[in-house]
């Protein structure tokens, strides 16, 4: 009988098995039986032997016993036995196996066999598990074998020199010459291993990468080649002349133009041809599309070709191919904070991208959801994010609801959008906020003054409806226990009415108590809110005193204790109580390292006291935190010349003084303001007074009077340290449209050189639109 | 490439080539939890996923499952087509192949895979050429056997079990 017919003989008895116990049984029995024939000598079925273990052992079953009959067969002069075996040793052994080592020596041997049948064999068993210490021992074969005649042979010591580069870095070295003479070949598969070791070998050493980028015009021959020649059945797919080469050789290209001008000069015209000519409608084009954007934006391009490839992007997203889409969003992710406004023209169809069904793109829209949000489009944006959190996957819930929150602190037009944003969020999605939320968001409103009796209105309902969020019932106890009294008063301008007594506020209070629902966090919330009110409302402070006296004896430590403390504030203390329960004043979160940028007016007063020395100056209304905005300052995209920092003081020359747009926030004055609050501590002497302008030791200085609402008045002035007499100064001052600009006459026009003689000039400035104000400067004077 | 599965509806595994060095525990373990992930997937979903921190590419041809594990630099577009040439592969060997086959011939799969994949990449990119080096190791085994016994090995014929 054929020795094969033996193997699916038992392929099929085992196959034919009913239950899990009946293939145990017979898999037992063939093991017992191909232990024995391992025993005997050599009978002429090893192989088949082998090759049976080999089946039970991808059926889950243990096969060590088989590790050295796998070396056993390598050793063996047939070529069937070398290639069952050397299949058993990729499958059973890898390199943290004691016998994995054993091989090495058939290895070498059959390295330098004279059929390149066997060589194929050693060749691909070291590729696939070769250990550091055979990759050692083996590498200068692999070398020898890279100047091979053969191209198959060539073309896997290649793929092998790969491997051993991946696990030995440093043998990078000894391939390098021969790597460079393979790019010379004809043959696909040669060229093909040849590009990825060229790109293992710049990837981890940076003078190889050097070296290579001299290749570059040699591989944009090679892939001009492969785009413009005409049909090769061997080597088409889809019309597609070896995207399998192509896609390797632009990942290779990429790597050598990243920050170099002149490879990403040579390669731009290449790009471009590939990018334009090649077809995407089947898989194959998309790929080498796909790389090619890739490449694009990563080496230093020309801007026509980047609108190229994100337009290439942009086309991708419209595919009726998920996968297709999936690939544009991950590309778009990658580019989205270089190239964000040609992102952006694309948001309709990402946050369309948002309802999918599939969950990969649901992701890839979120993220890019997220990192598109910005001031203008904040609101539509916002709808989008919270429709899509209530329906979203549960594993994306926690994410989307961190971004949200992100978005909404970066980007929020008003505190009351702000608060309401945050409570549609715990509403929704409760369970999935992190643990910072609830601090914040009670932070949020204590400096919301106005919008309290709004908030707690709001808060209450929503307790009311339901209590199973904790966070949100933390939030609501908090604000029911502080503005009690304004639930009280029943009306609110900015919502419904509601009729609400106090016996409704301590049932819902108690509601939250006694629910097992409730974590014992939330509960001490909802006593000290029960307690709060005591001072708040008038008629049921007995009651408050019984509920706090029950929990006097409650199992909670945490409870216990604060229902003791309250009952003797009660008992004896009863003559602090209203000062100790008195309403909180204001937080400010400079202690958790940011500060929470204002809005609306409001909101400056809160602060002021907190901040005596620099005086907040908010003509426009804007939030965001102040750390943000000078961050969105440097990289405002209308202004390009702002990298270089021309906010520090001695920093460089003002240039185009455009230093905010309104998307960023306020003006050049909170500019002031927030060079004060930034940690890295500018002490400053009030007023302060910003250098604009540095150069061979002439000095201007711009620093403004505490100023009313519209009008200000910003005094220049001017210093000279240099060698040379500075004379004939003039400053001139240009403002935007609708502010009004009177300059007064200087104090002079001259400075002797090295003197402390300082010229000055007032302008004083109206601003009765309250418009975002931006202020251009130009000095000019003669020196000696 | 990291690794290459392929398996069934039900979840058995009939090809698994791995390129990086795992224990046997480990490797059944990683295998399990993947395939069910991705069997638990709908029929017209991205096939593309981020499962725990590898990227993984799949595709379904008729009853079988061919997933890839990629490293994060590869990409995902060209390893479909990878998968679609294997499977070309696959078919042009066995004469259009299915699912039997690969079973009952599973190591004849696994010579495909190895003379087409190498260390995890494309060692040939044209099908003639690897279907010709098959063919000839295929005659040089064959050989072998009638040297060690002169009687003609035929292909046999498999019953549906």
């Amino acid at each position: 009988m054929s020795p094969s017919v033996r193997l699916q003989e038992m392929i099929r008895v085992i196959r034919s098995a009913r239950t899990q116990g009946e293939e145990r049984g017979v898999i037992q029995r063939e093991c017992a039986a191909i232990r024995a024939q391992f025993r005997q000598a050599d009978n002429g079925g090893r192989s088949h032997n082998l090759a049976k273990l080999l089946y039970v052992h991808m059926l889950g079953y243990p096969a060590h016993f088989g590790q050295m009959e796998c070396v056993r067969l390598i050793a063996s002069p047939r070529y069937n036995e070398k290639r069952v075996g050397y299949l058993g040793a990729m499958m059973l052994l890898d390199e943290n196996q004691d016998a994995s080592l054993l091989i090495t020596n058939s290895i070498k041997n059959d390295l330098a066999h004279s059929s390149q049948y066997v060589q194929s064999l050693a060749l691909c068993t070291l590729a696939c598990m070769g250990s550091a210490e055979m990759c050692r021992d083996l590498a200068p074969e692999i070398d020898r074998l890279l100047r091979a005649s053969s191209s198959y042979i060539k073309k896997k010591a290649t793929l092998c020199a790969v491997h051993i580069v991946r696990k030995v870095p440093e043998l990078g070295e000894l391939f390098t010459p021969a790597a460079r003479a393979l790019l010379a070949e004809k043959n696909h598969g040669v060229l093909h291993g040849a590009v990825i070791l060229i790109t293992e070998l710049c990837e981890r050493n940076a003078q190889t990468l050097v070296q290579f980028r001299e290749a570059v015009p040699e591989l944009v021959h090679i892939m001009r080649g492969l785009v413009t020649s005409g049909y090769s059945p061997e080597h088409t797919v889809a019309g597609i002349s070896d995207p399998f080469l192509q896609v390797r050789i632009l990942r290779l290209l990429r790597i050598l133009g990243r920050n170099n001008d002149t490879a990403s000069d040579a390669m731009n015209d290449l790009l471009a041809q590939v990018a334009t000519n090649t077809d995407s409608s089947k898989t194959a084009g998309s790929a080498v599309l796909y790389e090619t954007v890739l490449t694009v934006m990563d080496i230093k391009s020309e801007s026509g070709l980047r609108v190229l490839a994100v337009n290439i992007l942009g086309r991708f997203l419209l595919n009726n191919d998920r996968n297709i889409r999936y690939i544009s969003m991950t590309s778009l992710q990658k580019i989205v904070s270089t190239d964000h406004n040609a992102v952006q023209r694309h948001r309709g169809t990402i946050v369309d991208c948002l309802k999918d069904q599939d969950a990969s793109v649901k992701r890839r829209a979120l993220e890019l959801s997220l990192a598109l949000v910005s001031a203008i489009n904040i609101r539509s944006m916002m709808k989008e994010l919270l429709l899509f959190l209530s329906t979203c996957p549960p594993e994306l819930k926690s994410h989307a609801a961190s971004g949200i929150f992100n978005a909404a602190e970066r980007y929020s037009p008003s505190q009351r959008w702000h608060i309401d944003t945050i409570l549609h969020v715990l509403i929704t999605a409760g369970a999935d906020v992190r643990d910072e939320t609830v601090p914040n968001l009670i932070q949020l409103i204590t400096n919301a003054s106005q919008l309290h009796c709004y908030t707690v209105h709001k808060l209450y309902r929503a307790l009311v409806a339901d209590i199973s969020q904790q966070p949100l019932v933390q939030v609501a106890c908090w604000c029911i226990g502080e503005y009690g009294d304004s639930l009280l008063q029943g009306d609110c301008e900015e919502t419904e009415p509601i009729q609400v007594t106090e016996d409704d506020i301590l049932d819902a209070l108690e509601t939250v108590l006694q629910s097992h629902m409730s974590s014992p966090a939330t509960r001490g919330f909802a006593l000290t809110a029960t307690m709060k009110l005591s001072t708040r409302i008038t008629e049921n402070v007995d009651r408050i005193r019984s509920i706090v006296s029950i929990y006097g004896s409650c199992m909670d430590v945490e409870l216990q204790q604060r229902a003791v403390e309250y009952n003797a504030l009660f008992k004896k203390y009863d003559h602090m109580r209203a000062a100790v329960l008195e309403k909180m004043p204001v937080m400010d979160r400079s202690s958790m390292g940011q500060t929470n940028g204002e809005s609306g007016g409001g909101g400056v007063q809160e602060l002021e006291p907190t901040k005596p020395k620099q005086p907040e100056m908010m003509v426009a209304p804007q939030p965001a935190s102040q750390v943000c905005d000078l961050l969105d300052l440097l990289s405002d995209p209308e202004e390009p010349s702002l990298p270089g920092g021309p906010l520090g003081p001695g920093g460089a020359p003002l240039g185009p003084a455009g230093l905010m747009s309104g998307s960023a926030g306020g003006d050049l004055l909170y500019l002031l303001g927030g060079l004060e609050l930034t940690p890295t501590p500018t002490p400053a002497t009030a007023p302060a007074a910003v250098t604009v302008y540095d150069k061979s030791g002439v000095v201007l200085k711009l620093s403004c009077e505490r100023p009313l609402d519209a009008s200000q008045t910003i005094t220049l002035t001017a210093t000279n340290t240099s060698d040379h007499d500075v004379s004939s100064l003039t400053l001139q001052a240009a403002v935007p449209k609708n502010v009004q600009l009177q300059m007064k006459a200087p104090s002079g026009d001259s400075l002797p050189a090295r003197s402390s003689a300082v010229v000055t000039q007032t302008v004083l400035l109206n601003n009765p639109n309250k418009v975002s104000l931006k202020m251009r400067v130009r000095l000019s004077y003669t020196t000696s | 490439m990291r690794f290459m599965l392929l398996f069934s509806r039900q979840g058995k595994l009939r090809l698994q080539k791995w390129y990086v060095p795992l224990g046997d525990q480990e490797k059944r373990r990683l295998g399990r939890e993947l395939v069910q992930t991705i069997l638990g997937r709908k029929a017209k979903m991205c096939s593309f996923l981020e499962w725990r921190d590898l990227k993984v590419v799949y595709k379904r041809y008729a009853s079988l499952y061919f997933c890839c594990a990629i490293e994060e630099q590869d990409n995902e577009l060209i390893t479909l087509e990878v998968i679609h040439r294997y499977v070309e592969l696959l078919d042009k060997y066995f004469g259009s192949v299915c699912e039997l086959d690969i079973i009952f011939n599973f190591e004849k799969a696994y010579f495909i895979l190895d003379e087409f994949l190498l260390g995890g990449e494309a060692q040939e990119t044209s099908k003639k050429s690897v279907l010709k080096a098959i063919e000839q190791a295929d005659q040089l085994t064959s050989t072998c056997y009638q040297q060690a016994s002169p009687r003609i090995t035929s292909p046999t014929c498999y019953e549906h079990a």
